[in-house]
């Protein structure tokens, strides 16, 4: 595939896109490159907003429907901010078989927010992971990157009043 | 570097760790590092140099010992003794194996190698995890690493690589189970210049992580049989398809891909040759689709990971319609030691048509969860009740699920069944990758069934009708019937549609998925009859609660559960 050197303007001064920039520059904005570049976008921002699906489009020449249809078409990228805090509750079937559904619901019980739905005080986001690979440490959470294992319910109620505090910011 | 090279760096390294008297080996694979074995691995450092203990004692991280239900594990010699459990917040206990390293084992946290857990087991692809720290090419090298690859180099014709990879009788371990000399001498045989080879670390299926601990533990032997497999095929450039989900396995294969590259393992002219591989780390973003090698391929092309019809096979286009290899990491894990010690010993190991060993996740509702490795052949009451310890609780044993979404839920009748690709097709599961879910009386299977076709319903890519429409009719189906509203129809409804289903989806995941569905109607069907003349759930873990519901519910249409899917 050819690639083309190309200089597609920086949305803004925000310091980020060098690092956007600088990941495209390392694949020699070949298209190929989409979804790494993608990951390096909801890294450095959190999510993918219209702005940076333009700027990659644009930068890797590729037509915007292409960009925004990987970008929905994986369940890793998410095109709403996040909430300041993540947890994610791990659905695989290990997880499942010892009560990851009872961990959901506790979560919906005290924060009113079902799985890929953010606090309306954007303090935490609920996602449901499909399998983190702690079968044997089930039922596993994930608090900010943290992964807690064999989780009770009660866990979780300490964890969401920690963060839903006023004294927590 | 050449063979002589890399000898006398092994030599060296060897020469080193018998320097020291006693190791101390420390898990800092995932699960114990959830644990915080990464701090249990800190205090006992500290107390190596608070006790003076550097000459005698080497401490050090290794990867995944598989007991994980008893982690943080630590690995004591010549003690020859696990320690299991401990806690950063107990630093006195941690300083006390330290205190002891010449008594014998601390008798409350000891646990014995020669255990059934551990002594039934019989380790080819998972030999170094846990002997070896995975961050460090040194100690990959001193247990015979890259000696096959530099070997074969030096003086192996491909033909006779691929060739050895027949006689050893490896089938991929992927789930699929086929033959990978066959595939190897299909991409040898391609035309074209470019050849790429792929390793597939896009372990989806729920409830299985063999990969991510070989991943974590021993990233060389991967990064050695994917070499291997390139220098068969002719291929020059390789990718490995990651699970972004896996950041501690993405994080060790790069520190392993670079140590590789300086020591020229990897890169241009590997081994002084003419042979050169290069290997870049493509992460996934959470499609379940994109096991499927097809789709795996697209992703690694930047696209959407949406499958393809076959023919032509990826063996003869592939990435950039190129003649592309593509295995799983367990496979490739395979190939080092059978380069080794030759395909015949190989094949002396597991039965007839599945031949060496097959790494198992034993996860839920069993005593020893986690990683073990055994031959083929197997029975499932030597995994489940001899390695496994039995059912905690002393609960009974309800039904094992192998294959994830894509494999089936096997009785207590097959309890004695051999564990093979054949027969476990026979009774309607798969090998899969290698996940092993255990239940006990306390689970119902409608809900099981559910909660997968939950799983592949909303995991299908959409590219075909049957598996989107089907999928999302068959969990309307189940939903209707634990929530107490289904009617017996129902039955030889969900029957035919995941016939249907199995038959014209476009790629495995359609075809397989209603594999759950099927094998628990087959052997559980008398709890679906419960729950739709009953209206209840036994077990109390379905909407329609364990006492029967009063009737006269209003019997939701079939289309009013599919509207609202295919939205993630």
């Amino acid at each position: 595939m050819q690639a083309y050197p190309v200089s597609v303007p920086l949305p803004s001064d925000d310091k980020r896109w060098k690092l956007v920039a600088a990941t495209m520059r390392w694949h020699s904005y070949r298209p190929a490159a989409l979804i790494e570049v993608l990951h390096t976008v909801q890294e450095s921002f959190g999510f993918l907003d219209e702005v940076s699906l333009r700027f990659v489009a644009s930068s890797l020449h590729l037509p915007m429907s292409t960009v925004y249809g990987v970008a929905t078409f994986y369940h890793l990228f998410s095109l709403k901010p996040p909430g300041e805090h993540t947890c994610v509750v791990c659905m695989g079937t290990g997880c499942y078989v010892k009560g990851a559904a009872t961990l959901m619901a506790t979560i919906e019980e005290v924060a009113g927010v079902k799985a890929g739905e953010t606090t309306a005080d954007g303090r935490v986001s609920v996602v449901a992971a499909r399998c983190i690979g702690a079968c044997s440490l089930s039922p596993a959470v994930v608090f900010d990157g943290e992964v807690v294992p064999k989780v009770q319910p009660s866990v979780i109620r300490e964890q969401f009043r920690r963060w839903m505090s006023y004294d927590a910011r | 570097m050449t063979l002589d090279e890399l000898r006398e760096i092994a030599e060296k390294e060897r020469e080193e760790q018998k320097q020291v008297s006693h190791s101390l080996k420390v898990c800092v694979a995932a699960g114990c590092l959830s644990l915080r074995s990464d701090q249990v691995l800190n205090i006992l450092q500290a107390g190596v140099k608070e006790r003076g203990l550097e000459g005698t004692c080497r401490v050090r991280g290794a990867g995944c010992m598989g007991l994980c239900a008893a982690g943080p594990l630590i690995r004591s010699e010549p003690q020859h003794t696990y320690y299991r459990g401990l806690s950063p917040d107990h630093p006195e206990i941690v300083g006390a194996i330290l205190d002891n390293l010449d008594g014998p084992p601390l008798p409350e946290f000891a646990l014995s190698p020669d255990l059934p857990f551990f002594a039934a087991q019989q380790k080819i692809v998972l030999e170094n995890c846990g002997e070896i720290d995975p961050e460090r090419i040194e100690d990959y090298i001193a247990a015979e690493g890259y000696e096959a690859l530099l070997t074969c180099v030096a003086g192996r014709a491909p033909e006779d690589v691929v060739q050895e990879i027949i006689r050893s009788g490896l089938r991929g371990r992927g789930g699929g189970g086929y033959p990978t000399g066959l595939k190897w001498s299909m991409v040898a045989k391609a035309p074209g210049d470019q050849k790429y080879a792929i390793c597939n670390a896009d372990e989806g299926d729920p409830g299985a992580f063999m990969d991510r601990s070989v991943l974590e533990s021993d990233p060389h032997r991967v990064l050695e049989g994917m070499t291997l497999a390139a220098y068969a095929v002719g291929a020059t450039k390789g990718y490995i398809y990651c699970r972004a989900e896996y950041p501690l396995a993405v994080k060790r294969l790069k520190t392993a891909i670079r140590q590789a590259e300086k020591l020229g393992l990897l890169g241009k002219r590997i081994g002084d040759a003419e042979f050169g591989f290069e290997i870049e780390i493509r992460l996934g973003a959470g499609a379940f689709v994109c096991g499927e090698e097809t789709a795996l391929i697209a992703s690694v092309e930047g696209k959407r990971g949406e499958p393809r019809q076959r023919p032509p096979f990826p063996a003869y286009s592939g990435l950039n319609h190129s003649a592309t290899l593509l295995n799983n990491v367990e496979t490739f894990a395979n190939v080092p030691p059978i380069i080794r010690r030759g395909g015949s010993w190989f094949s002396s190991i597991g039965t007839e048509k599945s031949k060496g060993t097959k790494v198992f996740a034993l996860v839920g509702d069993v005593n020893n969860t986690g990683l073990i490795e055994v031959p083929m052949g197997i029975t499932l009451r030597d995994l489940v009740f001899k390695l496994g310890g039995g059912i905690p609780g002393n609960r009974k044993f309800k039904a094992v699920q192998t294959g994830g979404p894509s494999g089936g839920c096997i009785p207590d009748q097959y309890l004695d069944m051999n564990v093979d690709y054949e027969s476990l097709m026979a009774v309607g599961s798969i090998m899969g990758s290698g996940g092993m879910i255990v239940m006990d009386d306390s689970k119902c299977m409608v809900d099981v069934a559910k909660f997968f076709m939950d799983f592949t319903r909303d995991e299908s890519c959409g590219k075909c009708i049957p598996c989107r429409i089907g999928t999302t009719q068959l969990h309307g189906l189940l939903e209707r019937i634990s929530a107490g509203r289904g009617k017996m129809e129902d039955l030889d409804t969900l029957e035919r549609l995941g016939n249907m289903v199995r038959r014209m989806a476009l790629c495995g995941l359609g075809q397989t998925a209603p594999n759950p569905v099927r094998s628990t109607l087959k052997y559980f069907r008398d709890e679906y009859v419960e729950h739709i003349a009953g209206r209840r759930c036994a077990q109390g873990r379905c909407p329609c609660g364990q006492k029967p519901m009063a009737g006269g519910e209003t019997q939701g249409e079939l289309t009013d559960a599919g509207a609202k899917s295919v939205s993630g």
